[in-house]
């Protein structure tokens, strides 16, 4: 997932702590009404702010942000990201067929993950400014950036 | 020469009217130092950095949290060529803080992270796309004198 110059990865092994985890758990339990609206956001804005992530939807009709594929999409990255919180304890084990689905067939550049980690990390500011506080950010990030890494884990 | 379109200077030039500086400026800035600790090597004058309760307290994170606003704030005004507006402070960064330029874009996520939470639904995908073109130009200009 990239060297000393990645500053996601920096450095590359962040254990997550137990307050990290019960952060994580506890904001992801408060969000998850809201869930598919995350999901619209987050991955709305990744298509719209990074264009060239639209590469690997240019067999959809409709790319704009909000749109129904869009939307559909959206879902199953949040989907996706509830099943990470669940996986907390073991990511690397839990993510191996998604893993899998993204190094193989998806074939989706790891660079990737960083922007949509950071549009989620948007979303999630601009929706729930007040539960967004500096630590919760600092638990989000570094589990984002495990998951990750956990998602590339099978790439090579 | 950075072309931008009058969606984009008119939505830089909306944000910054409406953003204030005392909360933004000094919440990014803190956002930075507690969720990348490791730029806070680049503030070791700065007292109490121990937790990141003392960081969002601390006074002197507050005073430059405003100063890095204003440098925005100046960039706005001369949109049409921030490179040569930020040719000193390049140097500034550069020569004398020594900052690494990728900490550059750590605090620009932080920054837009906050200006979010800040606007809210008004944060829209075509407004962050804005916003984040404004912070990258901004960043390359402070870049520029970097050797």
């Amino acid at each position: 997932m990239g060297g000393t110059s990645d500053h996601r990865g920096h450095p590359l092994e962040m254990s997550l702590s137990a307050k990290d985890k019960a952060l994580v758990r506890g904001f992801w339990a408060k969000i998850a009404p809201k869930a598919d609206e995350i999901g619209n956001e987050a991955f709305s804005r990744l298509l719209h702010v990074y264009p060239q992530t639209k590469t690997y939807f240019s067999h959809w009709s409709d790319l704009k942000p909000g749109s129904p594929p869009v939307r559909k999409h959206g879902l199953k990255v949040v989907g996706g990201l509830s099943f990470a919180v669940d996986k907390i304890d073991d990511l690397i084990g839990g993510m191996l067929t998604l893993s899998e689905l993204h190094a193989f067939q998806l074939r989706v550049d790891p660079a990737n993950f960083k922007l949509l980690q950071h549009c989620i990390m948007v979303v999630l500011s601009m929706l729930f400014p007040n539960d967004f506080t500096a630590e919760v950010h600092l638990a989000m990030d570094k589990f984002l950036s495990r998951l990750a890494l956990a998602l590339s884990d099978k790439y090579r | 020469m950075v072309v931008w379109t009058d969606f984009e200077t008119a939505t830089i030039k909306d944000i910054f009217s409406k953003l204030d500086s005392e909360v933004v400026g000094p919440q990014a800035l803190a956002r930075c130092l507690i969720v990348y600790p490791w730029t806070q090597r680049y503030f070791a004058k700065f007292g109490n950095l121990y937790n990141a309760a003392a960081i969002m307290g601390n006074p002197m994170v507050a005073a430059h949290g405003k100063t890095v606003v204003q440098g925005l704030e100046l960039a706005v005004k001369n949109m049409d060529n921030i490179k040569a507006t930020y040719a000193d402070l390049s140097v500034l960064h550069s020569e004398k803080l020594r900052v690494d330029p990728d900490n550059f874009k750590l605090l620009a996520d932080c920054i837009t992270i906050v200006v979010a939470a800040q606007m809210g639904a008004g944060f829209t995908p075509e407004v962050q796309a804005a916003f984040q073109k404004f912070l990258a130009v901004v960043i390359s200009a402070l870049g520029k004198q970097y050797h």
